[in-house]
């Protein structure tokens, strides 16, 4: 096993004549923070969807830990240890903030298709459940219903689900997308704690937040990497500062 | 008037604990008491009936899925049924087994075909499979072609029990539903059950926590299409007949229209459902083909008024009392609608 954790070799996506990824090559090394920036329509998204095979690639080959898993479906990326968070905050609406981070305990236990068994056999999972929901201030909201968090505690009982999971590699798609300055602040310290241990790609629009946090940024146009390297080293780039930087997004709107 | 479990939400809990279990045991009073104040075979009618919605709801109210084929599941259950009973002389018990066990492997072969696609093609798919086996029952030999198998032997249970016996056969089919409804409350509060309900609200995030939600689902339709193949099985031998309106796609749409009355995704609400639909036939025969109409009124104005559902209606009238913490309402509305009104 290299340095890194995710490698991608010529990463292509084609949807109807149109080509919304064209060759991306990326490497996420293990352990960082790597940021996926781009003007809208650059083809973050569909790259994350790559990744966690919620799309499957025209051409091109995806690695995670040295091994291909271009060819698996995306509940078994999961099982590997990379697992995926979404744009629109990805919560179970009328279930329990407890029985949301619950469901991603649950499938260790291997009972999940023992449709004879109490629910309450679920409930040696409480404490734990509970601590990852301290974890990310949500012990308050334990019982309440997830619809009923406003959007910055949904981001966080998400991050939560996730966490429970334990997983190597985190990829987060636009996780302060929508959230307010104080939403922002415990987000960025959330992330910042949660990659301690962990490797971290996430894509971002909000470059304040990208230049606080990421080790690496990788910023996409048109479907293909633009430039890669460092914050210092990718806004003093003047082809970036041109496609992205002129859009006036670098001030400081936001900062963590 | 049925069952045992009273209304209880997906979302919630709906009504506190001890409201549930005096409403249960009223239920199951009233269940008991039935034949003597009601025609049985009304009653018994209005149990498979029950039984299946309940199956159909397993799918629709828990994983999302709009099956628009139940007909074949319960059809195909009768037919077996009808025909094993009557031309190989099984004993009524193995007869419904052998029913059940022919639907479920229908509701396989089914299930893995139509999970592949959602919402309107699921159901399209559904129907199409569904119309296949009523060409089937249609055309085939063993089914006897429009006249069904009639005069089926109601028989002796385990050779002990006479169930031409009007009370015997109520009693019978009051416990085949009642082990189909135990069957469907568990499944929807187990483990499996949370990963369904996980699936309904939000499947992709369910697919990134590493669940294949393709065989939860196939689970799911096996399972209901085996619960709609016993109501099927013991409804066959409640009127002693198989015939096709069991496996016309009529009778998958009444079950939606049960389910939708009753409360989409509440697990006591398709089987009040299937008491109005089925009280409603019953005591509106006398207008004749008026009862179509009365009750394609009646089912607009309660889309209309009343969009939970009788059952989802009342829950949320709880909640809101229960939020608002004043006292909790007389849950005993619940079994009020529930009976041959």
């Amino acid at each position: 096993m290299g340095d890194y954790i995710l490698e991608t070799e010529g990463l292509t996506k084609e949807f109807a004549g149109f080509t919304a990824v064209r060759g991306v090559d990326l490497r996420v090394r293990r352990g960082s923070i790597h940021a996926l920036i781009g003007p809208n329509g650059a083809g973050k998204t569909t790259v994350f969807n790559l990744l966690t095979k919620f799309l499957a690639p025209t051409a091109g080959r995806i690695a995670y830990n040295g091994r291909d898993i271009t060819a698996l479906r995306p509940a078994d990326v999961a099982r590997l240890g990379m697992v995926r968070s979404f744009q629109i905050s990805a919560v179970f609406p009328h279930l329990s903030v407890r029985e949301n981070v619950r469901l991603a305990l649950q499938r260790p236990l291997g009972t999940s298709f023992q449709f004879w068994r109490s629910e309450r056999s679920l409930e040696r999972l409480n404490p734990r459940a509970d601590a990852l929901i301290a974890a990310v201030g949500l012990a308050a909201d334990t019982l309440s219903t997830a619809a009923e968090l406003p959007y910055g505690r949904k981001r966080a009982l998400e991050i939560a689900t996730t966490l429970a999971l334990d997983p190597e590699m985190l990829l987060l798609d636009e996780p302060m997308a929508g959230l307010g300055h104080e939403d922002i602040a415990r987000i960025a310290a959330l992330i910042r704690d949660v990659a301690k241990s962990r490797t971290v790609l996430m894509v971002e629009h909000n470059l304040s937040v990208v230049a606080d946090l990421s080790h690496t940024i990788t910023v996409l146009t048109r479907g293909h990497v633009l430039a890669e390297g460092s914050y210092a080293e990718v806004s003093a780039n003047a082809e970036v500062r041109e496609a992205y930087m002129g859009t006036g997004a670098g001030g400081a709107a936001g900062h963590a | 008037m049925a069952g045992t479990q009273p209304a209880r939400s997906p979302r919630q809990a709906g009504l506190p604990r001890h409201w549930r279990l005096i409403l249960g045991a009223l239920l199951l009073a009233a269940a008991v008491a039935g034949p003597f104040l009601f025609y049985p075979v009304f009653l018994m009618k209005a149990l498979c009936f029950a039984l299946f919605a309940c199956a159909f709801n397993l799918l629709i109210g828990y994983v999302g899925l709009l099956s628009f084929g139940h007909a074949a599941f319960m059809g195909t259950a009768s037919y077996i049924t009808a025909y094993t009973v009557k031309a190989w002389g099984f004993e009524p018990l193995v007869g419904i087994l052998a029913g059940t066990a022919v639907a479920a492997v229908l509701g396989t072969g089914f299930g893995w075909l139509a999970i592949r696609r959602q919402g309107i093609y699921f159901a399209m798919v559904t129907l199409a499979l569904a119309q296949m086996v009523y060409f089937v029952a249609l055309q085939a030999k063993f089914t006897g072609g429009e006249d069904g198998i009639q005069a089926v032997p109601r028989g002796r249970l385990l050779g002990l029990v006479d169930l031409g016996d009007p009370l015997a056969m109520y009693y019978f089919v009051l416990v085949v539903f009642l082990i189909g409804y135990a069957l469907v409350y568990r499944t929807i509060h187990s483990p499996f059950g949370q990963v369904l309900k996980a699936i309904r609200e939000n499947e992709p995030r369910a697919i990134s926590l590493g669940y294949r939600t393709d065989r939860y689902k196939l689970l799911a339709f096996i399972l209901s299409a085996t619960l709609a193949g016993l109501a099927g099985s013991t409804k066959s031998l409640v009127f002693q007949l198989a015939s096709l309106t069991d496996v016309q796609w009529q009778m998958s749409g009444e079950v939606v229209l049960m389910t939708l009355l009753g409360g989409l995704g509440t697990v006591f609400g398709p089987v009040v459902g299937a008491f109005i639909d089925v009280g409603m036939e019953n005591y509106l025969a006398q207008y004749g083909s008026w009862v179509t109409v009365i009750q394609g009124v009646i089912f607009v104005v309660c889309v209309l008024t009343f969009r939970r559902g009788v059952v989802g209606e009342i829950i949320h009238l709880a909640q809101r009392v229960t939020a608002g913490r004043t006292e909790a309402p007389p849950p005993a509305a619940v079994a009020q609608t529930a009976p041959g009104e």
